[in-house]
């Protein structure tokens, strides 16, 4: 499997997805919208200075970026291939002498990017609003970034993003429709949300160690899940049994 | 002639339903080859097996050197194809120009022939004004030429056709047609898939009529002959037992009668009808017109695929 090949793939679905303005919202617009929500949660709660919970509420909160990373994605693999089928695209794409793994990679790149991209611009975003409030509230230094902040964002948000593109490609050739593929995906964020709400109400702490077993795992099924999507991507079966 | 296309009893089931049975045909390079049956046929079960979509229950089929079922092959075999499935399959947010430059892609062509080929087919198409335009605003007509364009941006030895001009209305299904004519005049290998019968006998070189079998190959002019050859038909002032007796005699076939008209099938008018004409007009017939009748591809194609129905 040539490497450029995926790629070629990749840049052609994102011309598409920056053209289907729903998708292109969507993905831009909520990281950002959660990232003035929680600029404003935060200027609220500061107000009469620097609370004691403040890294259990900062870090829960760049946490939601990567609960985001399972969630956006999912609408992009979903479409990208479920889409081809709808809009009667996937036939001649099949004809063309490209292995399923090189259709697959070049789909999943143009699921990974856009909505990592969002997500780390958001937290970027929110980051550097918490650090000028804290300072203005008289914390003395900067709060972001710190190795917790990296570790959520660099790695576990990558990886929950991946685990998410693999569950929608595996629901993609299982499926008929967009929305149902998209639907399944989507269930994935609640493993993340389960953690989130752990780390909120202090039982899961997001220390170092705790992120690094937490993304250890995720690369694991990660990994499991690239397998069952190759074995579950039957071009035959998508195309005699899908109307 | 080199054969491009070679099946032999080439079978797909789906469950119990078998959908091609036992299929052997040859396609000869630079051929246009045109698969004739109803719906439900098997026609496009056999264009995606050799394409390499679906797999073949039973039988062998090679595609130029390669042998369809091996995977390694597979990859080759589509290199070397182009194919225009039923439904055009453009992607409508990309433009034309974006939409064959893909593919070219895919078929790892260099920008410079990718270049090349886009401009040489959005020209020769008539769609180089409208390169720019997203492929979703063209009309059905347009978007079937951009699909054929871009089966062949790769210049492949064989192009698939599904059903190139279904759909399309009487302007757009003929300017489809000439452009298929014009890809036959430099010897592109076409295999066509309709079920419209004058399309395959104004573009064929040869005509298959599948019927979940292939029920019978030829020449257009081969099918309509094997049907029943042509008729003589013989208009009399009247008709009566000694004429009726004459031609009897001189053992004519299938002769019946429709009021003054008597209607004969021959194989060969030139050498049968003098004889015919001697005998009436021995008997006491007064002949007022004779005519020779060809049998039609359509009453081919309705006789064949009636009887496989029975």
């Amino acid at each position: 499997m040539t490497t450029w090949m995926p790629w070629k793939i990749a840049r052609k679905e994102l011309k598409v997805i920056s053209r289907k303005r729903s998708i292109l919202i969507y993905t831009v617009g909520l990281p950002l919208l959660i990232s003035i929500a929680f600029t404003i949660v935060l200027s609220g709660q500061i107000t009469n200075g620097i609370p004691n919970t403040l890294s259990i509420g900062a870090e829960s909160i760049i946490y939601v970026f990567v609960v985001l990373a399972t969630v956006l994605p999912s609408t992009i693999a979903a479409y990208s291939i479920v889409g081809e089928k709808v809009e009667k695209t996937l036939e001649p794409l099949l004809a063309t002498p490209m292995t399923d793994g090189e259709i697959l990679l070049g789909k999943s790149i143009a699921a990974f990017i856009p909505p990592i991209l969002s997500a780390w611009v958001g937290a970027v975003i929110f980051m550097a609003a918490a650090d000028y409030l804290l300072l203005n509230a008289g914390l003395g230094y900067y709060y972001f970034p710190n190795w917790n902040a990296g570790v959520m964002l660099l790695l576990l948000a990558p990886l929950a993003a991946v685990l998410s593109i693999e569950v929608a490609v595996i629901a993609s050739s299982r499926v008929t429709d967009v929305r149902g593929a998209n639907q399944i995906a989507g269930l994935m964020f609640i493993p993340f949300v389960v953690v989130f709400f752990a780390g909120a109400e202090g039982i899961f702490a997001f220390t170092i160690v705790n992120l690094l077993i937490f993304a250890g795992v995720v690369a694991a099924v990660d990994v499991a899940l690239s397998f069952l999507s190759r074995a579950t991507f039957n071009r035959e079966e998508i195309l005699t049994k899908w109307k | 002639m080199l054969d491009l296309i070679e099946t032999e009893n080439l079978t797909r089931k789906f469950g119990d339903l078998t959908a091609v049975d036992n299929l052997t045909l040859r396609v000869d390079k630079g051929e246009v080859f045109g698969f004739l049956g109803p719906n439900g046929a098997g026609k496009t079960t056999t264009v995606r097996m050799l394409c390499c979509l679906i797999s073949k229950t039973s039988g062998k089929a090679k595609i130029g050197d390669y042998e369809l079922g091996n995977q390694d092959d597979s990859l080759k075999i589509r290199k070397i194809i182009g194919l225009v499935p039923d439904s055009v399959g453009l992607y409508e947010s990309l433009t034309a120009y974006e939409n064959l430059d893909y593919y070219g892609t895919l078929y790892r062509r260099t920008d410079s022939q990718r270049k090349e080929s886009n401009e040489y087919f959005l020209r020769l198409l008539g769609l180089w004004e409208k390169r720019d335009a997203l492929s979703g605003t063209f009309s059905k007509g347009m978007k079937q030429k951009l699909a054929i364009a871009r089966a062949l941006v790769h210049d492949p030895e064989i192009l698939f056709m599904d059903e190139p001009t279904a759909n399309l209305d009487p302007e757009a299904a003929k300017a489809v047609r000439e452009f298929i004519l014009d890809l036959k005049k430099e010897k592109k290998t076409i295999f066509i898939n309709t079920h419209n019968l004058d399309e395959a006998q104004r573009i064929c070189d040869r005509i298959g009529i599948l019927n979940t079998r292939l029920m019978a190959v030829g020449t257009p002019e081969e099918l309509e002959r094997s049907i029943h050859g042509r008729k003589t038909v013989i208009q009399l002032k009247h008709v009566n037992e000694a004429i009726l007796n004459s031609l009897k005699k001189l053992q004519v076939k299938n002769l019946v009668r429709e009021g003054n008209k008597l209607t004969v099938d021959v194989e060969n008018p030139g050498e049968e009808n003098p004889d015919m004409i001697n005998a009436v007009a021995s008997a006491g017939g007064r002949i007022e017109t004779v005519t020779v009748t060809s049998s039609s591809l359509e009453d081919a194609y309705l006789k064949l695929v009636r009887e496989n129905a029975k």
